[in-house]
């Protein structure tokens, strides 16, 4: 049974989705408090979805300094897997655990329903029952998902197989390559708009995304210590003319 | 202000909205933030390197924004 954290910011509002997501996959699944500053021997940290701090300043800035990032950072750093989903993957490239950033959808407006997905990298803690290829319904419930980075760093998305999820035959959000999901370079911190914790169940309307959390649970994999380091601007570099 | 290149859906809605108007010189709009920061500092000069400090580390992201500084002694 592994030890799942969810961690709770203020605004979060898919925690008891994650929760309950986890634990029906067999996990030990626990809150903790953005003010904690331990994750109490977790062996995957979810950041759940939600409007951390009310999304002011941009998605997920304020949240990345919230105290218990580093421990989320130490783990992440030290091959730990970390899943954030939707304002968990705004924060977790704010925080640069992730590259790219997610700004407002192309259309401008709030999207909340289900979307198609096809899971490109089934090599991650959270993804590995599932097949290359296989195409999902997922609900999304954005309104920034568009997932951006420099044409650099989404080359070597593409070259290092980083891109995890892309939305299957429409692009919602005007994501770039039509990506809804990637990982770190390690493949252990892995971030999707979408939200499988909503369909888990075939009473939520399907259960495509139970498999994220069986595959978290059934991770035996050896977690190999490294130093990810800042992934947010892979190739980009400092701001010309600030 | 989103950068060079990115995608400003914002910029775009206001610049048809303007066209619709009568405004048919606009070319490009870009909508960003403006942040007015009250600091305490010994000098212009030093107002603007923690501004700067703050931009890297919290107000901008330099993967979607880039920013302009400009302090005025109050």
């Amino acid at each position: 049974m592994r030890r799942v954290a969810v961690v709770v910011f203020p605004g979060s509002n898919c925690d008891a989705d994650a929760l309950a997501a986890a634990s029906a996959a067999g996990s030990e699944a626990y809150f903790v408090w953005h003010r904690d500053t331990a994750l109490r021997q977790a062996d995957v940290v979810i950041l759940p979805g939600g409007f951390s701090y009310g999304d002011y300043l941009r998605s997920g800035a304020i949240a990345r300094f919230a105290p218990v990032m580093a421990a989320v950072a130490a783990h992440a750093r030290a091959g730990g897997p970390v899943l954030g989903i939707c304002n968990g993957f705004q924060i977790l490239c704010e925080a640069g655990l992730l590259p790219g950033a997610l700004m407002g959808n192309a259309g401008l407006r709030f999207l909340s329903r289900p979307v198609r997905v096809r899971v490109e990298q089934p090599a991650t803690p959270f993804t590995h029952l599932y097949e290359a290829g296989e195409e999902l319904v997922v609900p999304v419930a954005h309104g920034d998902g568009r997932y951006v980075a420099d044409p650099r760093t989404l080359a070597e998305l593409e070259a290092n197989a980083q891109v995890v999820w892309r939305y299957a035959g429409e692009n919602p959000n005007g994501s770039a390559n039509g990506i809804a999901g990637v990982a770190n370079g390690l493949r252990n911190v892995v971030g999707i708009m979408p939200h499988p914790e909503r369909r888990n169940a075939a009473v939520l309307g399907g259960d495509d995304g139970a498999r994220v959390f069986l595959s978290m649970e059934a991770r035996n994999a050896t977690q190999h210590a490294a130093h990810v380091g800042d992934a947010r601007g892979l190739g980009g570099g400092r701001v010309p003319g600030a | 202000m989103p950068r060079g290149g990115l995608l400003d859906p914002q910029g775009q809605a206001v610049e048809h909205a303007l066209h619709a108007l009568g405004f048919g010189e606009v070319r490009q709009v870009h909508v960003g933030k403006h942040l007015v920061l009250r600091v305490e500092a010994p000098s212009p000069e030093e107002a603007a390197a923690r501004a700067r400090l703050m931009c890297d580390r919290l107000l901008a992201n330099p993967v979607t924004e880039d920013y302009h500084l400009q302090v005025e002694v109050g």
